[in-house]
C-alpha cells in the first residue's frame, strides 16, 4: 500500500515537533497511546490566557508514518483555534485531509484522543484562569 | 558502481530470479511445452526428463538419497499443509497429538489450528530467548499419542537455525515422523535429511532464486518409509502425493536454482555473513538501545534483525521508502495490526516487537549497499528519535514501564 502525498509530506517535514516544559502558563499536554500497542502520542497546546487562543502547539510522536502525519498535521491546525474551536476537530477530518486508508484511521483516533487530552489538562491547569489574564500573571509571579 | 534505489534488503520475503535460472525455463514455455506425464512422444519424454533432472538437483541441494522422494508443489505453504495434514490423516489410527513450535511460519501454525479444529491435540513448545528450541521440552511434550513433530529449520524472522539433528535423533528414537519447514534454510546452508533424520521437509523455490509457485515436499521412502494422505486427488502425479501437471518451466527453475546455490553455497554464506556483520556492527556501535534479535550465532548468514527501542518499525521503514527495503515486526506493517509473535515469542517487550526491523541480504547484494543502508538505517533512527515522546521520557530518567497508559 502506497502512502498519500500528504502523509509523506508530513513525515518528510513534520510540523512542530517538540515540547514545551509542562508547567508553562497556558500550556496544555496529552499522552495518550501506549508503547505496547505500538503507539504513543504527546500532544502539547499553548493557550493566550488572556485571549483563550491557541498560540502554539507542539508533538512528538511514536507511531507509524500515518500517526506521525496526523499528529503534525494537528498541530497545523491547533494554532489560531480557540480552545472551543479546537475540541470541535474530529479524527475524520485528518482521514479526509491526509487520505488515510482504513487500516489507519485509529492513527487518526488517536491523533483525536491527544487534542482531547490536551485540552482537558488545559483546563484542568488553566481553566479557572483562562479570560482572566491579570489573575494568570499575578498567579504566576507569585508562585 | 552506482547505487539503484531502492535497494533491496528483503529477501527472506522473496529472492530475484538468477539469470541463469531464466535462461533455464526459457525453452520450455515454446519449444520444450510437453506434458511429462505423456508417455508415448517424444514431447512427453522431453518434459519428464527435464523434471527428472530438476527432482535429482533439488534432491542433492537436500540431501535426498533417492529422487523419487521429491514431490513438486505450489510452494512452502502447499508444501507444509501437504506434510501436516497427510500425517494427520494417514496416521490417525496410530494417534492424534502432534508436536511443533510457536515460531513456525503462519502455513505450519494456522494447519496446526485447523487439526486442533477437527480433533487433533496439538503442543506448542515455546522458544528461548535467544530463539532457539529446547531439545528437552520436544522431548517431555512427545505422548504416546503423538504421530509428528514439526520444527522449522531456520525462522523467517530472526534466522535461528534449530538443532534439527538433535530433533531428527529424538524422532527415530520414540519412532515419530518428524517434518522440518525448510523454507529459509534450503539453498543457503548445508542440510542433510539423511544425516538430521528428517522424515519430511518443505522448500520453495522463490526463496532461493527460483521462480515463485513451485516448491517442493521431500517424503522419506526408506527408513521409515513415510506415507502421507494426499490433499489433491487427480491423475495420480506425484507418486499419488499430489495431482495436478507439473508446471515444467517453473520446475526446470527450481531444479537450476538448487543447483547454483549448491555450487555457490560455500561461498556465498561466507560472503553475505561478513557484509551482514559488517551492517550489524555498524548499527549497534553507532545506536544506543538497539537489540539484536535471535541468536547471534546460530543464525542464517544473510539474516540480520534489530530492535530500536523508541522508534516504531514502520515509521523506519517509511524514512527509506525510497532508498530500500526491509520489514518490520511492528502491528503497523502487518495487515492483522499484530505484532510479530516470533519477536514476542523470544521474550522481547511488544514495544521492541513493534520497534524491529529485518535486513535480509541476498546472491546480488553489494558492499556499497550494505554501507548505504546502514548509514541511512542510523540517520532514520535518529530523526525518529528525536520525534519520539518515549525517547523524551527516557532521556528524562522516567520509567516508562511506571506510566500508566491506558490501552485500549
Ligand atoms: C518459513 C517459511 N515457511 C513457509 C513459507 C511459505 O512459502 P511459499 O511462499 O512458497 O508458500 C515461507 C514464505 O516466506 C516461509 O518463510
Ligand atoms: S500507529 Fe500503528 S498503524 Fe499508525
Amino acid at each position: 500500500m502506497a502512502y498519500s502525498d500528504k502523509v509523506i509530506e508530513h513525515y518528510n517535514n513534520p510540523r512542530n515537533v517538540g515540547s514545551f516544559t509542562k508547567d508553562t502558563p497556558g500550556v496544555g499536554t496529552g499522552l495518550v497511546g501506549a508503547p505496547e500497542c505500538g503507539d504513543v502520542m504527546k500532544l502539547q497546546i499553548k493557550v493566550n490566557l488572556d485571549t483563550g487562543v491557541i498560540e502554539d502547539a507542539k508533538f512528538k510522536t511514536f507511531g507509524c508514518g500515518s500517526a506521525i502525519a496526523s499528529s503534525s498535521l494537528a498541530t497545523e491546525w491547533l494554532k489560531g483555534k480557540t480552545v472551543d474551536q479546537a475540541a470541535e476537530i474530529k479524527n475524520t477530518d485528518i482521514v479526509n485531509e491526509l487520505k488515510l486508508p482504513p487500516v489507519k484511521i485509529h492513527c487518526s483516533v488517536l491523533a483525536e484522543d491527544a487534542i482531547k487530552a490536551a485540552l482537558s489538562d488545559y483546563k484542568a491547569k488553566w481553566g479557572e484562569s483562562a479570560g482572566a489574564g491579570q489573575a494568570a500573571a499575578t498567579a504566576t509571579t507569585s508562585s | 558502481m552506482a547505487l539503484k534505489f531502492p535497494i533491496f534488503m528483503d529477501s527472506q520475503s522473496t529472492t530475484p530470479c538468477d539469470p541463469r535460472v531464466v535462461d533455464a525455463m526459457l525453452p520450455y514455455f515454446t519449444e520444450k511445452f510437453g506434458h511429462p506425464a505423456s508417455r508415448n512422444h517424444p514431447y512427453g519424454w522431453e518434459a519428464e526428463a527435464a523434471v527428472d533432472r530438476a527432482r535429482g538437483q533439488v534432491a542433492q541441494l537436500i540431501g535426498a538419497r533417492d529422487p523419487k522422494e521429491v514431490v513438486f508443489t505450489s510452494g512452502g505453504t502447499e508444501s507444509i499443509n501437504l506434510a501436516l495434514k497427510g500425517v494427520a490423516e494417514m496416521y490417525r489410527e496410530k494417534g492424534n497429538h502432534i508436536v511443533t513450535t510457536v515460531i513456525e511460519q503462519r502455513a505450519g501454525l494456522d494447519v496446526a489450528k485447523r487439526l486442533e479444529r477437527q480433533g487433533f491435540e496439538v503442543t506448542y513448545v515455546p522458544v528461548q530467548p535467544d530463539g532457539m528450541v529446547d531439545v528437552d521440552a520436544i522431548r517431555n511434550a512427545i505422548t504416546p499419542k503423538t504421530v509428528l513433530i514439526s520444527v522449522m529449520y531456520a525462522n523467517n524472522e530472526i534466522g535461528t537455525i534449530q538443532d534439527v539433528a538433535a530433533i531428527g535423533a529424538l524422532a527415530k528414537e520414540k519412532g515419530v515422523i518428524f517434518h522440518t519447514d525448510a523454507t529459509q534454510a534450503a539453498g543457503k546452508m548445508p542440510i542433510d535429511v539423511e544425516k538430521a533424520g528428517i522424515d519430511l521437509l518443505s522448500c520453495t523455490a522463490h526463496l532461493m532464486y527460483g521462480p515463485k509457485g513451485v516448491g517442493a515436499l521431500y517424503v522419506r521412502r526408506k527408513g521409515p518409509r513415510v506415507r502421507i494422505a494426499p490433499m489433491m486427488d487427480g491423475g495420480g502425479h506425484e507418486r499419488g502425493m499430489r495431482s495436478g501437471t507439473l508446471p515444467v518451466p517453473l520446475v526446470v527453475g527450481f531444479g537450476r536454482a538448487a543447483e547454483i546455490c549448491r555450487e555457490v553455497m560455500p561461498e556465498e554464506s561466507r560472503r553475505l555473513a561478513a557484509l551482514r556483520d559488517q551492517l550489524q556492527d555498524g548499527i549497534l556501535s553507532r545506536v544506543d538501545e538497539a537489540f539484536l534479535n535471535g541468536h547471534p550465532e546460530r543464525r542464517l548468514p544473510h539474516n540480520l534483525n534489530i530492535s530500536f527501542s523508541y522508534v516504531e518499525g514502520e515509521s523506519v521503514l517509511m524514512g527509506l521508502n525510497k532508498e530500500a527495503a526491509m520489514s518490520s515486526g511492528s502491528a503497523c506493517t502487518s495487515a492483522t495490526l499484530e505484532p510479530s509473535y516470533v519477536i514476542a515469542a523470544i521474550g522481547a517487550s511488544t514495544e521492541l516487537a513493534h520497534s524491529s526491523i529485518r535486513f535480509s541480504l541476498h546472491r546480488f547484494t553489494t558492499d556499497e549497499e550494505v554501507e548505504y543502508v546502514g548509514r541511512r538505517t542510523v540517520e532514520v533512527i535518529g530523526r525518529l528519535r528525536d520525534m519520539s515522546p518515549l525517547y523524551e521520557l527516557a532521556k528524562e530518567g522516567v520509567d516508562i514501564k511506571s506510566i500508566h497508559w491506558k490501552a485500549e
